[in-house]
């Protein structure tokens, strides 16, 4: 029997509904749609009402402080505690994996506790019991337990309001990042291990070239919130007088009592920070997803041109340039 | 096609003479479970060993002891006539060190049921970091030798995919091209073919057809009867941890001598 599909003695289609064929495809009317449209207004009036009409907000104070000096240095003093942390709780929470994923026992025991006690203790506890470490060892030194120490310094010289905000804020990091850190490695399949090994290639290798991208795909969202987190997390250095942003905005509003303009500086400085966070977010998303995210919506020409072989030196170039284009 | 480039070595009269790889018998346990039962093989530098059997009968185990993926507790593997995966030191006998074990599992090449691909890497980087991460090849030396290498798989053209790109035959060509890059003396195949849709099987099997005419040393665990037959110079086939049956491919699968593997045979080829 000869089907075909243009075939139209049936008459079941009309002629009038034959036409509509050739009619674009559009949105389709809905009320749910227009309502949220409403929604969107009156938030957006209340808001306005709420930031702009309200003269308690005072905005001209927030604009004049924003950018004092002040605040430009409580500011800088954030950024660099943040940046100082991450690095440094970053080493900590790798070195942690990697001692509770050792197969020496000694090394398991040890980063398992360090994760116990930090995923156990508040970070306020653990910022004021660094930073009043001299009153329980007056001098820290290197050497043999109950003997004389080779070196010795007093505490209190080495654990300074920075150091100990410093340490405090990575240890922490250093123990809940560890566990992002193994939830990526046991997300990977035990089959990549075994292609690493079976080519010979060295475990420190595996994870530097080929194992750790993949283990950062998976975890950049928690890791990301960490981060934020711990970013966040430097405003309660203020306990121990370090003179981050936060700590700036409270000394000025404990002077002129204008504390909510004051709070809103702080806001917005936390807004534009936590911004260029995830801006970095969504690039590494991108990076790490290279392979993972099918390339969609090329056009024929495109793929054409992505599958042709890239011999030369430029390769890397030219991949980097398309993985951003996905 | 760069045939010099690509093909493994040919075997000499000198390598025909003793055996490139010989187990002993090789013991092998999971917890109490008794899962490689005193092995005994040797493989001749050039042939095709086809291992068969069925499923959970220990043939992955041995490859994988073989390429020192698993520790063996008894029996030893002999590369050239030299112990693989343990040395002696001071009398008693250990594990080799990691850098050593590297180093020998560079004699194999290995290519998986689950192709194990890395996702990240496109074709031609999968096949180039091998050479690059081990050897220090230079970037634009490792790429060539991975464009031709692709080429000879038949992928000249999917280099720059990812493997989530590729078809499944696609994608245990790249694997093959990525062990052969390392420059194996013995190519190790588990299953290469199960995990891929029928009408994908043959286009795998042709490119190991033609290492095994271009002379490479191969041992491969498949169901693949009629490859066997064709491809093999010994089938040896397992059941429970142990070989039960050894013979030239032309044989072997007419005449079995024993009950196990005449049941065996027949129930596979009914399917
Ligand atoms: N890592 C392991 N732990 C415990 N048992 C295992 C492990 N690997 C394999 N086995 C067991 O060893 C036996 C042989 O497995 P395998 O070599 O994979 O068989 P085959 O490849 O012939 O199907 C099976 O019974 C399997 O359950
Ligand atoms: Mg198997």
């Amino acid at each position: 029997m000869q089907v075909s599909i243009t075939d139209s003695d049936s008459n079941l289609v009309t002629d009038e509904s034959r036409a509509s064929a050739a009619l674009p495809i559009g949105k389709r009317a809905s009320t749910a749609r227009w309502i949220s449209y409403i929604l969107a207004i009156y938030v957006v009036v209340l808001a306005l009402e709420f930031f702009v009409f309200n003269r308690n907000w005072h905005w001209d104070t927030v604009f004049s402080y924003m950018f004092s000096q002040q605040i430009m240095i409580g500011l800088g003093n954030t950024i660099l505690l943040t940046i100082f942390s991450c690095v440094l709780g970053l080493i900590f929470g790798i070195m942690a994996v990697w001692a509770r994923l050792s197969n020496l026992w000694v090394l398991r025991t040890a980063a398992g506790l360090y994760i116990w006690v930090v995923r156990a203790t508040p970070l306020l506890v653990i910022l004021l019991m660094i930073f009043f470490l001299g009153a329980l060892v007056p001098t820290l030194g290197i050497g043999l337990p109950f003997l004389e120490p080779l070196v010795e310094t007093p505490t209190n010289q080495v654990i300074t309001r920075f150091t100990a905000a410093v340490l405090g804020l990575s240890l922490y990091l250093g123990g809940k990042s560890a566990e992002v850190l193994r939830s990526g490695v046991i997300s990977i399949d035990s089959g990549q291990f075994e292609a690493c090994k079976a080519l010979g290639i060295s475990q420190f290798n595996a994870y530097l070239r080929i194992i750790g991208p993949q283990i950062i795909r998976v975890i950049t969202p928690s890791m990301a919130n960490e981060l934020i987190t711990m970013f966040k997390n430097t405003s309660l250095v203020s306990v121990i007088g370090f003179a981050e942003l936060l700590t700036t905005v409270e000394l000025i509003y404990s002077r002129n009592f204008k504390t909510i303009p004051l709070l809103m500086v702080a806001v917005l400085w936390y807004l534009v920070l936590t911004s260029l966070a995830m801006y970095g977010q969504a690039r590494l998303e991108k990076r790490f997803g290279r392979g993972f995210n099918r390339r969609v919506g090329l056009s024929p020409a495109v793929e054409q041109q992505a599958t042709e072989m890239v011999v030369l030196d430029e390769q890397t170039e030219t991949q980097t340039s398309r993985g951003e284009g996905r | 096609m760069n045939q010099a480039q690509v093909a493994t070595r040919i075997p000499t009269e000198e390598t025909l003479q003793r055996p490139i790889l010989e187990l002993v018998g090789i013991q092998k346990h999971f917890g109490s479970f008794h899962a490689l039962k005193d092995v005994n093989l040797s493989v001749q530098a050039g042939s095709v060993t086809c291992i068969v059997g069925p499923s959970g009968s220990g043939k992955s185990t041995l490859l994988r002891s073989i390429n020192m993926l698993e520790a063996i507790d008894g029996g030893a593997i002999y590369f050239k006539g030299e112990m693989i995966g343990q040395e002696v030191v001071r009398r008693r006998r250990v594990p080799v060190s990691a850098r050593k074990a590297r180093q020998q599992v560079l004699n194999f090449g290995m290519v998986f049921q689950g192709f194990n691909l890395f996702p990240n890497l496109t074709a031609q980087e999968n096949v180039m970091v091998g050479p690059r991460l081990v050897r220090g090849t230079d970037k634009r030396q490792a790429a060539e030798r991975a464009a031709l290498l692709l080429d000879s798989v038949g992928l000249k053209n999917k280099g720059a995919n990812y493997p989530s790109e590729l078809s499944g035959g696609q994608k245990q060509r790249v694997a093959i091209a990525r062990a052969l890059a390392m420059d194996p003396e013995i190519l190790l195949f588990d299953e290469p073919t199960s995990a891929l849709d029928p009408e994908l099987v043959g286009e795998v099997l042709a490119v190991m057809k033609e290492l095994a005419e271009r002379g490479s040393t191969m041992i491969i665990v498949t169901h693949e009867m009629k490859f066997a037959r064709d491809v093999a110079d010994e089938v040896i086939m397992m059941a429970d941890g142990q070989i039960v049956e050894r013979g030239l491919a032309s044989t072997i699968f007419t005449n079995p001598r024993t009950e196990r593997a005449r049941s065996f045979f027949s129930s596979i080829s009914k399917q």
